[in-house]
């Protein structure tokens, strides 16, 4: 997986609060056996109508609106645990979401597809979204080494937290599953001692 | 510490990353078609072997017709996604429930019905819903598909340690009140991201009060409002439930499992992160109106006023009413319904049957309304037929369909059309869940039973 240290981009801005996983990528779209081509779905029913032709008021068919970083209205990613909506977001080349809030499992599934979930208060979440009202060009800086996300239009920074482990996971481009596998003979030795009926 | 969540996850925990996730040991995974093909190639590509086949049961519940499940699959994308569940579990050889199999059915159903889901077990699938098991008093959770991944190749996970929550529904639940109207209730209360980050255990009177399956609804709600997952610790309901189940431990390794179970329990000096209380007295039969589960009430209450939501909610408050086609301040009850379906992990257990089948019993089912009922599971469908209710359906003119999630994600055939208003049981109001365009009222299974004898919202307490 690609390395993350520091990312600066224009963003696309959806300031709706308690967007589900089924939003981000409705059920019918989860029939494959791959992972790859979900972005082509991403919003699918808020993006296009039922013909299939673009809704032109939705952010993503807004040519004044792109970027890696998605920023969202509170509660990003509720529902569903589908990986898919991960999938989603980075097959469409998001590589950070910044929202005020995350449900836990979407956190969990962004991370493991090598999008980073950042955490901001109300208050700078609102501030990018008027940022960016009043000019669509404007870009974020996220600095993963130092945790920090910075409003290139104000100058303000905020910091946001993310364990030391799954930094370093970013930082190197490691998963779990290689951490894990190496520690096969801990497992045995879990498993001799374990409770199981 | 020394909760109940605490007792079993300290129990599972093999090695502790410095600044970083547990790795937690994992008792049962559960896979279904639909978050395991990638997890299963990710082996492949890795070159990898399932490292504990035993533990892993896998079966097809979300694409499957509840229609001639004896032929072949006609939508080729489903079919595809069937098979591929199928010929993973044969190459890597894990335990499977094939499509039609006495044992197939949705997950959660048929993991504490075989009695694979036991307590103090760690329980995990590529599914949010997995909190369902939580309540036979075990740590079970939804997971993404890089971990089932995970599980597979280590039956280990990485994850870093929830924060605790106690609910206690203290007093008693009025008659016509069910658990899913306590779920219901709950969320409402404390919104669908009020328990994230949290693992909750469900106590108090009205809880315990709850038969087995009444616990498993409750339990299954847990995620809509955020929550890892719920539990309730095992009593003698639970090892009620438990015993003579095929996979439930059998002579004196039953003896043994019941005693440690005794111990399951959070001990009087426990502390939770946070503690709720309910008055279950209090709680009407619920309805939702919106698009989240959170926006419920009881069902003879008005939807809230637009200026009584918080100023920066008041623009997705709006887009949901407009979506369903409420008004803000209006009542439900009286408002037509054009389909009802009962079933899904939350409301598809014989007790939810039996509910149906009593209440319809010497009636008839509504003209014009669509009416589809979904047996959790074989086993729940085979009992419905053991204990005669198919026949009561029957007479009050509905038909049983065959098992599977149906209409709760609308992946196979059983999608409602858009702008249509169906009554579900289900655990998901959001948009286009039921089919694109739907529109979602969420209910128990008498609210379910009412709205399919009169094609309207109405107070099962009052027919
Ligand atoms: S019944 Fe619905 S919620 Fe339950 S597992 Fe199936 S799709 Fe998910």
């Amino acid at each position: 997986m690609d390395k993350f240290k520091t990312l600066t981009s224009t963003i696309v801005p959806l300031p709706i609060e308690n967007v589900d996983t089924d939003q981000i990528i409705p059920a019918r779209f989860l029939k494959a056996t791959s992972k790859e081509g979900f972005g082509d779905n991403l919003f699918r029913d808020w993006r296009y109508d039922k013909q299939g032709n673009p809704i032109k008021d939705f952010v993503l068919n807004d040519p004044t609106y792109k970027g890696e970083i998605l920023v969202a209205g509170k509660n990003f990613g509720s529902g569903s645990s589908r990986e898919h909506a991960a999938w989603a977001v980075a097959g469409y080349g998001f590589r950070v979401v910044v929202s005020s809030f995350f449900a836990d499992i979407f956190k969990n599934n962004a991370m493991n597809n090598f999008v980073l979930p950042v955490v901001v208060s109300d208050a700078f979440l609102s501030e990018i979204f008027s940022s960016v009202k009043a000019d669509p060009k404007m870009t974020l800086t996220i600095d993963l080494e130092n945790q920090t996300i910075k409003n290139n239009s104000t100058g303000k920074s905020h910091s946001f937290l993310i364990n030391g482990y799954k930094k370093e996971c970013f930082l190197e481009g490691l998963d779990d599953i290689d951490y894990l596998l190496s520690k096969k003979d801990k497992i045995e030795e879990y498993e001799k001692k374990r409770v199981a009926f | 510490m020394n909760t109940l969540f605490d007792k079993i996850w300290d129990s599972h925990v093999v090695t502790k990353v410095e600044d970083g996730p547990t790795q937690l040991y994992i008792d049962r995974l559960f896979c279904h078609e639909v978050t395991s093909p990638q997890a299963f190639e990710g082996l492949r590509n890795r070159g990898l072997q399932v490292f504990r086949p035993n533990q892993v049961y896998c079966m097809p519940d979300h694409n499957i017709p509840t229609m001639n499940q004896e032929m072949p699959i006609v939508d080729p994308v489903s079919k595809n996604q069937v098979d591929t569940l199928d010929k993973n579990a044969k190459d890597f050889g894990v335990q499977y429930f094939p499509m039609g199999h006495k044992k197939n059915g949705i997950i959660h159903v048929v993991g504490p019905e075989n009695g694979l889901s036991l307590p103090g077990m760690t329980i995990v699938c590529g599914d949010s819903h997995t909190s369902t098991h939580g309540a036979m008093g075990a740590v079970a959770f939804g997971i993404g598909t890089s971990e089932v991944e995970m599980v597979l190749a280590t039956q280990c996970i990485f994850q870093a340690k929830p924060k605790t929550m106690r609910i206690r529904f203290e007093g008693r639940l009025k008659a016509g009140v069910s658990a899913k109207d306590m779920a219901l209730y709950m969320i409402s209360q404390l919104t669908t991201g009020g328990a994230t980050g949290y693992f909750v255990e469900y106590a108090g009177e009205a809880v315990r009060n709850l038969s087995m399956e009444g616990r498993m609804t409750l339990c299954n709600l847990s995620i809509e409002m955020g929550a890892r997952g719920g539990m309730i610790a095992p009593d003698e309901k639970t090892f009620e439930y438990v015993k003579n189940r095929e996979y439930a431990p059998k002579g004196d390794d039953w003896k043994k499992a019941v005693e440690y179970w005794k111990t399951l329990n959070s001990g009087d000096d426990a502390v939770f992160d946070k503690e709720v209380l309910f008055d279950a007295s209090e709680i009407e039969p619920m309805v939702t109106y919106g698009t989240n589960p959170g926006m419920g009430m009881g069902i003879n209450s008005s939807i809230p006023a637009l200026n009584s939501i918080e100023k920066s909610s008041r623009d997705s408050f709006t887009k949901s009413l407009n979506y369903m086609g409420f008004q803000s301040g209006e009542k439900l009850i009286g408002k037509p319904v054009d389909y009802v379906f009962l079933g899904s992990c939350t409301n598809g257990r014989i007790e939810d049957f039996r509910d149906f089948a009593h209440f319809v019993k010497g009636k008839k089912k509504a003209d014009g309304v669509v009416v589809w009922l979904v047996p959790g599971s074989w086993a729940v469908d085979k009992q419905i037929k053991a204990e005669g209710l198919d026949k009561i359906l029957t007479e009050a003119g509905f038909e049983l369909r065959q098992p599977g999630c149906s209409a709760c994600l609308a992946m196979n055939e059983d999608k409602v059309p858009a702008g249509k208003y169906v009554v579900s049981t289900s655990n998901r109001n959001f948009e286009g869940r039921q089919g694109p365009g739907a529109r979602t009222i969420l209910a128990g299974s008498l609210v379910a039973a009412a709205a399919a004898l009169t094609g309207k919202i109405i107070d099962p307490r009052t027919l």
